[in-house]
């Protein structure tokens, strides 16, 4: 088990011809993930070859679901032609769209994320999850790639690791590498995002193979907070946690258009202070944090594979 | 990106949103000519990024051009929380009945927009919602849907406007959802948004904030960037197209990943406080693919701020593997040849980590230290910050 995404997801790449999207197919491909064509209007009907896997390119998306049985979508259009890539996902009612792109103007990711919450089902879920913009992706190692996450740096595992920086989430990977990871995420780094911690907390609550989390957050907004109250009233199991930015000046923007300190709000220490006083132990570093996960982490838990 | 108050006066005004005359003045002079352009009677603003003008002595009622030019003399050069003031805004005088308030924001939290608007304007809004948060209607705004005039109707109906008021001040505010929206704005706040003793509605101060992502449609935002308030190394290293913050320190960093480079701040401020409390001196990602080139380019950054004794490298290779990291760092060392004065601590992890570390020990240039994790790393760099 796993969250989001398994080896049975069927995964097709929005921009599969452009230079990010033909390398990082390349890598999913290497990785296992199971790619099973791409799409990009203007070339549909030809098709991109990667080793022994040939890939067809599909017009549509919704072209590409009905001929592959797609469930799974990455984006890599550039940020100008993102909003209509998402929004066409949704329109075609894909259950999982991650999107790389770095960059997006925030009132497209607005625009997108009303869409996404406006399509429901018969039993009223949300039938497009969003996971980015401005994030590695997703990866269940051993499984299925969905993003730019290196796939070799450990193996299956234990551990479920949610994460709004990509190099954060490859550091603590490494670190706990001979733990293995059940699921890694990284949900971005923007001020709006599809996937929150709280999803992914409560995913990983409810993942059998997760056995603890590792929750990764950085300055600006609340999302930490707002996860630190989920953790309290709903997850069991063992959760630690690590904040970037403790250093970082008010009113400077740290690389993510998300990370910013504005006023009292939005600050790495009271992320911290909302997390420890809802019982989560949080690292000064990441090496601390991997050490605090040791420490709650199952004994009896086979080693990673690797 | 904020916006200087005149910058967003005039977007109000270029979407029909009601302002008074407004002029930028940089010199006493231009300020004059200004206040007899406009006529009658003018407020002299300094033009700051933070607020607390007021208290501060920033702005001040000139009767004559020449009491603008005294004023200007007075406020230009001002220190204002930090902020120098190099330049006012000459307004055109106003004749105010009632103070309100109104403003639009991206909700993080929510992933939508909040409207906030209340018949209770001029004072601070943070004290407003705290002291008395019924005079603040919040009402949140649809992504999809926006701000039309039914949901117009709907703020000033909750801000408690009287009827005779509700459909200028609702007209107004659709025109200020056009700011917003066509400018891709995060912000837009009008305080005080006043009646005029003749019953008019006019936006008298603006603030806003734009999406420096949505710069692709927007080529025009770029004359609104505040080159001169910038830091000369911020400015240089944006030309670089670098990812660049100054901060008040003696490690140079440099790593990749925004995520990483703050958690490499923090690693090193806390390394400091045993080696003579030295501190990070600034953020800098290079980003997932970092060549030869932006290696230079970060490192001559870094190596020119004068306060930099030392510098931390810290790389953990994704994409791009540590070979070809460390290829980059000895190519932007042979770059920069003599300008390369100052010790680098690398430390590398990930994709190729012993050929990354190889290429460093068999360069062995005089410089480079090799760190074994990033407390290492960030230990050794304090240390020798503080030698």
């Amino acid at each position: 088990m796993s969250i989001f995404i398994n080896k049975d997801s069927k995964v097709i790449v929005q921009g599969i011809t452009g230079g990010e999207g033909s390398k990082h197919t390349a890598r999913m491909l290497h990785a296992g993930t199971n790619v099973v064509g791409g799409v990009n209007a203007r070339k549909a009907g030809t098709s991109v070859t990667h080793g022994e896997k040939t890939l067809p390119v599909y017009g549509t998306v919704k072209e590409a679901i009905a001929e592959t049985g797609a469930d799974v979508s990455i984006v890599f259009v550039p940020p100008a032609f993102t909003k209509d890539a998402v929004v066409e996902a949704i329109e075609a009612e894909i259950g999982l769209v991650v999107v790389i792109t770095e960059g997006v103007p925030v009132q497209d990711s607005a625009e997108f994320w009303a869409l996404a919450q406006s399509k429901k089902d018969a039993d009223g879920n949300q039938i497009t999850r969003i996971i980015g913009p401005n994030c590695p992706g997703i990866i269940t190692p051993g499984e299925s790639l969905v993003g730019i996450t290196p796939a070799n740096i450990t193996g299956k595992g234990g551990v479920g690791l949610v994460s709004k920086s990509g190099t954060l989430t490859y550091q603590m990977m490494y670190e706990l590498r001979d733990l293995g990871f059940s699921t890694a995420i990284g949900i971005g780094g923007d001020p709006v995002i599809g996937t929150t911690h709280i999803d992914a907390l409560a995913a990983f609550e409810a993942d059998p193979d997760t056995k603890a989390i590792v929750m990764i957050g950085e300055i600006g907004g609340d999302a930490e907070e707002r996860a630190a109250e989920f953790i309290k009233n709903n997850v069991t199991k063992p959760v630690v946690g690590y904040v970037a930015g403790f250093t970082a000046p008010e009113g400077k923007t740290m690389g993510h258009a998300g990370a910013i300190v504005s006023g009292s709000a939005g600050t790495a220490q009271a992320k911290k202070e909302a997390l420890e006083a809802a019982g989560v132990k949080v690292g000064k570093t990441p090496s601390e944090t991997a050490h605090l996960l040791r420490e709650v982490y199952p004994e009896h838990e086979e080693p990673s594979n690797l | 990106m904020d916006l200087y108050e005149y910058q967003a006066r005039d977007l109000f005004e270029a979407h029909a949103v009601p302002v008074l005359a407004g002029i930028v003045a940089y010199t006493p002079e231009e300020a004059k000519a200004a206040a007899e352009k406009i006529g009658g009677v003018v407020v002299v603003k300094a033009q700051v990024k933070v607020g607390g003008r007021g208290k501060a002595g920033g702005v001040k009622v000139a009767k004559t051009p020449d009491e603008a030019f005294e004023y200007a003399t007075n406020i230009l050069g001002m220190d204002i929380k930090g902020h120098t003031v190099n330049k006012v805004m000459i307004a055109q005088g106003a004749d105010i009945a009632e103070e309100y308030y109104f403003s639009v924001l991206l909700d993080r939290a929510n992933r939508n927009y909040l409207a906030m608007c209340s018949v209770e304007g001029g004072m601070e809004i943070e004290q407003l919602a705290v002291e008395r948060p019924d005079a603040l209607a919040k009402i949140a705004v649809d992504p999809a849907v926006g701000i039309d005039q039914a949901k117009a109707d709907e703020i000033v109906a909750a801000a408690g406007f009287a009827e005779e008021l509700r459909g200028k001040v609702a007209e107004t505010i659709v025109k200020l959802w056009d700011v917003f929206i066509k400018e891709d704005a995060t912000l837009v706040e009008v305080n005080p948004l006043v009646k005029t003793g003749a019953g008019d509605i006019v936006a008298l101060d603006g603030k806003v904030s734009i999406d420096e992502n949505a710069a692709f449609r927007h080529p025009e935002h770029a004359e609104l960037e505040d080159k001169d308030a910038a830091d000369p190394l911020e400015a240089k290293a944006k030309e670089l197209d670098l990812n660049y913050v100054k901060l008040d320190g003696q490690v140079g960093i440099i790593g990749n990943g925004a995520g990483l480079v703050m958690s490499t701040l923090d690693v090193v401020a806390y390394a400091g406080e045993n080696h003579g409390n030295v501190k990070p001196a600034n953020f800098l990602d290079i980003g997932g693919g970092a060549s030869a080139e932006v290696m230079a380019n970060g490192l001559d950054i870094i190596l020119n701020d004068e306060q930099v004794k030392s510098v931390f490298v810290n790389v953990f290779g994704g994409i791009t593997a540590c070979d070809a990291v460390a290829n980059g760092i000895v190519k932007a060392l042979e770059i920069l040849g003599d300008k390369a004065t100052k010790p680098l601590v690398v430390r590398l992890d990930g994709n190729s980590v012993e050929e990354g570390r190889r290429i460093l020990r068999d360069a062995k240039h005089p410089l480079v230290t090799l760190a074994v994790g990033m407390d290492e790393g960030a230990d050794k760099a304090a240390e020798l910050a503080n030698a």
